[in-house]
């Protein structure tokens, strides 16, 4: 819970350090309250389950494990940003205040234990989204990713609404343990299909959020309009809090109709994986492969899902971390790399922006190839162990058919990250040496070190939540 | 505990070698690779054939899912361990006459592809087993990529993807039985072997199995990746891929498929049998045909693997038997050629069998050691071929007899690819190519030496390595045949 008001004050504190005349205090000022809400998030480790807010918002070790991740992931990314410096149009404190009050909604989604509060922490996460993605103003591409996002996301919101709705009609409860009740006792003697409907249009909603096809289609294009720095934002944050709140929300209220709801999961995540996979085969530009390689990690989070096992809640943290650790060490090699090579004065997003990249940049390429191994799944890293524990969670379940499918789908996977890494070794490029500030190396380093820290201990994490 | 040291040492020698910068990497290498050796030779002494798995050590690695870090050496995976450890110097050795650039990259990663096959060939705990399976493919793949021939990129992508592919089939079986194992679960390898699957599941996992290990090795009809992969592939990264990596296959197939999956063995195991034998067959003539050396020779692996495998799936005590010493047999041989070739390619500038010719009167101390690699190649009585490929092919004519005599051709075909290569290189008219070929210099006879040295030693007294794995290939086969 101390986030939230944390992150709430120290928001509204940052859109009026935007007055001061020093640019400079802006991003360490931002580090602090993030570390800031950070401890603070901690400060309740083990004192759990905790409600709040009138029962609205539950506080538990798996809550805090998932804001943990939540704001690590914004801190680096915040230490990535550089201050925006480079920009003379940017809004460093705008953005920022963006940031902070997304994060909020973000935490909403992840601690909700009250329809009403997965709502708002929706609403207030997209909205700041929607924003950040049209941030660079005068580029049609982002104007034009922020104006996909904010319609096809307004649908999807409205969807969403009304499948809670719905449900409300079928249980005469927004809470999730009502819910929970109703599904266990009522549904199972009558069957009420408007809970089904209700239920279905709520998941739909969501799926939108986690861009799961085929509700992925803004995907793409999104990824690619909007700034780097918020692209990485959307694939991390985004995504984490999507997949905490789709786990509370089946786990916490649907264990009772699995047998209604498993199979929908499991053909939308092979769809998923074959939608992602297959379409970051094609891609030119590194950026949309990204976005594509962002559509397949959700269609592995969700076979985890669909088995709701034992194993699943750790695969989901587990695979949420290494995949957003990944996912920041390689969009921050892409920015520092696209800034360094231009076509006709845009960042070159291009695989070919690569070649050649190991040759002056040892620690760059080092990196990107240590992010997109994970990503690819491949032993000894994070990203293995992830994949590892959500095939275990299905085959738990005694579900063999859909990770054999994901395998094959993995195994497309790693024809399109190893581009990447043959294009910094293999190829010959002109790539002059790269200054990296000492924050954005620090920030490289340690997500590339965790990475595969985790891959040769993956039970650090074990039994904490 | 001896275990880890044999799993660590390369490693902290790869390492060392990485830091100590591109002039010194070479030596520094080769005294990493000879400790290891050194270290494998003591725990050879002290190594009981009779009393099971040895020098292990388990870690917990997931306490709470029953995976461990566990590793342990019994007679099978001693051979292996030992073939792994006199290679390694070797094929380091091999490249003192080239400079390769980056070179403090490209030794640290031999050596860290040997720690992952010693890895390998140690694991006691399934997932471990597939961790390190995994983790050898890396620094090959970078061995043949960055410092490979023309086509590198392409080739050894399809390498990569290829064995990669094969490897995660191998993964979801392993998972599901994990998942099979009473209680918490575990991953032990030997848990695994308690499990009473039904006759359905064992033949999926059969599958699973053999797919992954035939692509490894590779059998028919997986191979197409590996003539190309070990052409382009700079000659110690083929040495590595075909003189130890093609044996996690064989290793895989006698440590996982045998004994966990008796039942599908029975069903499938002709099946199997019948792709090892035509890729015997089909893997000669195609070797027959071919004009570059390097081709041929990967053709003549090819060729040779598929009858490792065809004995290891008549699951006899002479057909394990005979796959064990074969592999150390063809370690030895192949790394040998690929050697002598390398040579021959670095003095005349080409590898086609057209443009040689003529070597032996300029070059005859490089015959005499080339020929006697040769004839163990193809299986001379005295020699370490003969010895491997009759027991192999007395325990697949034990299987089924029309069987036995086809695969029995490869004696035959194997003499005809192989003299062929050697009247066609060594003999007849010296050509142009050949012109001030020098003949063997100080550090090419120290790889070829030890090398003919064991052709002989397995060839006349192959008991000191039979003895060695004959409890462990016993204790096996008594899973297999319930």
């Amino acid at each position: 819970m101390y986030p939230i008001v944390l992150l709430s004050v120290l928001g509204i504190v940052t859109l009026f350090l935007g007055f001061s005349k020093s640019k400079n205090i802006l991003l360490p000022a931002v580090l602090l309250f993030l570390a800031i809400a950070l401890a603070g998030n901690f400060f309740e480790w083990n004192k759990g389950p905790l409600l709040y807010f009138y029962d609205m918002f539950r506080v538990d070790n798996l809550t805090l494990a998932f804001n943990g991740i939540i704001l690590a992931s914004a801190f680096m990314i915040v230490a990535i940003s550089g201050g925006f410096q480079d920009n003379a149009e940017a809004e460093p404190a705008e953005y920022y205040a963006l940031m902070l009050f997304s994060l909020v909604g973000a935490i909403m989604m992840v601690g909700f234990e009250h329809l009403i509060m997965l709502f708002l922490g929706v609403e207030i996460l997209s909205v700041a989204m929607y924003v950040l993605t049209g941030s660079n103003k005068r580029n049609l591409r982002s104007n034009e990713a922020a104006l996909k996002y904010f319609l096809m996301g307004a649908f999807a919101t409205g969807i969403m609404l009304f499948g809670m709705t719905l449900l409300y009609g079928a249980t005469g409860s927004f809470k999730l343990n009502e819910i929970q009740a109703f599904v266990s006792t009522t549904q199972q003697a009558a069957p009420s299909y408007i809970l089904y409907a209700g239920l279905l249009l709520l998941l739909i909603g969501m799926l939108f959020k986690v861009s799961a096809a085929p509700f992925h289609f803004w995907t793409p294009d999104v990824y690619e309009g909007a700034p780097t720095l918020f692209t990485t934002f959307m694939s991390t944050i985004v995504k984490t809090a999507g997949f905490a709140a789709l786990y509370r929300l089946l786990s916490h209220s649907f264990t009772g109709v699995y047998s209604f709801w498993w199979l929908v999961i499991a053909i939308i995540a092979i769809l998923t994986l074959v939608v992602g996979n297959i379409g970051a085969t094609t891609q030119n530009s590194f950026k949309r492969m990204m976005a594509y390689s962002g559509i397949s990690h959700a269609g592995y989070l969700l076979i985890a899902l669909t088995a709701l096992s034992k194993p699943t809640q750790n695969a989901i943290v587990f695979y949420s971390l290494a995949y957003s650790l990944s996912t920041i060490a390689a969009f921050g090699v892409l920015m520092l790399v696209s800034k360094e090579k231009t076509i006709e004065g845009q960042p070159d997003e291009r695989y070919d922006a690569f070649n050649g990249l190991a040759q002056k940049n040892p620690l760059l390429a080092f990196v990107m190839t240590v992010a997109m191994l994970s990503l690819a799944g491949i032993p000894l890293t994070a990203g293995f162990w992830g994949k590892f524990f959500v095939f275990s969670s299905a085959a738990d379940r005694g579900i063999i058919w859909v990770p054999a499918i994901a395998v094959l789908m993995s195994v497309v996977g790693i024809y399109y990250y190893f581009r990447v890494i043959i294009a910094s070794y293999l190829k010959e490029g002109d790539i002059a040496e790269i200054r990296v500030a000492p924050f954005y190396k620090i920030v490289l380093i340690l997500a590339t070190f965790l990475t595969i820290l985790f891959g040769l201990a993956p039970g650090l994490l074990e039994g904490i939540f | 505990m001896l275990t880890l040291l044999l799993i660590l040492l390369p490693i902290v020698a790869g390492v060392i070698t990485l830091l100590v910068g591109a002039n010194l990497a070479k030596q520094v290498a080769l005294v990493g690779a000879l400790a290891e050796l050194g270290l494998a030779l003591f725990v050879w002494s002290q190594f009981d054939p009779s009393a099971g798995v040895q020098f292990g050590f388990k870690y917990h690695w997931l306490a709470s899912a029953g995976i461990s870090f566990a590793a342990g050496l019994d007679g099978i995976s001693l051979v292996l361990v030992l073939l792994t450890a006199f290679l390694t110097p070797l094929i380091i050795l091999s490249t003192f006459e080239h400079t390769y650039k980056n070179s403090a990259a490209f030794y640290s990663l031999i050596l860290f592809m040997s720690a992952a096959l010693v890895g390998v060939f140690t694991a006691t705990d399934a997932f471990l087993f597939y961790l390190f399976f995994e983790a050898a493919l890396i620094p090959v793949y970078f061995l043949a990529a960055v410092w490979g021939g023309e086509n590198r990129l392409k080739v050894t992508f399809k390498f990569f993807i290829y064995t990669m592919f094969g490897s995660l089939f191998m993964l979801v079986a392993l998972i599901y039985l994990y998942y099979q194992t009473p209680g918490t679960h575990t991953s032990e390898i030997t848990a695994f072997y308690k499990l009473q699957l039904s006759a359905k599941s064992q033949g999926f996992i059969f599958w699973a199995f053999f797919v992954a290990f035939a692509i490894k090795m590779p059998l028919f009809p997986f191979h197409t990746w590996q003539p190309d992969t070990y052409t382009e592939a700079p000659t110690p990264a083929t040495m590595l891929l075909s003189g130890i990596m093609l044996k996690m296959g064989v290793y895989g197939l006698i440590r996982l498929l045998l004994p966990i999956v008796p039942l599908g063995l029975q069903h499938y195991g002709m099946l199997a049998m019948i792709l090892s034998v035509i890729g015997i067959i089909y893997g000669s003539i195609i070797a027959i045909q071919q004009r570059d050396m390097k081709r041929l020779i990967a053709y003549s692996s090819f060729a040779h693997v598929g009858l490792m495998a065809a004995g290891v799936f008549a699951a006899s005590t002479n057909g394990l038997q005979g796959a064990m010493v074969q592999m150390l047999a063809h370690g030895i041989n192949v790394v040998g050629l690929f050697f002598v070739i390398d040579i021959i390619l670095s003095r005349t500038k080409t590898r086609s069998l057209d443009q040689l010719g003529g070597i032996t009167q300029v070059a005859p101390q490089l015959s005499v050691y080339f020929m006697i690699i040769l004839l163990g190649s193809v299986a001379l009585p005295l020699t370490n071929g003969f010895v491997g490929e009759f027991l192999l092919l007395s325990s697949v004519f034990a299987f089924n007899g029309w069987l036995g005599a086809i695969a029995g051709l490869t004696i035959i075909l194997g003499s005809v690819y192989m003299l062929r290569l050697f009247q066609m290189s060594m003999f007849g008219p010296k050509s142009k190519w050949v012109e001030g070929f020098q003949d063997l210099t100080f550090s090419e006879k120290a790889v070829l030496l030890p090398l003919i040295i064991m052709v002989f030693w397995i060839g006349i007294y192959p008991n000191t390595f039979l003895t060695i794995s004959e409890p462990a290939v016993n204790q096996l086969l008594k899973l297999v045949v319930k």
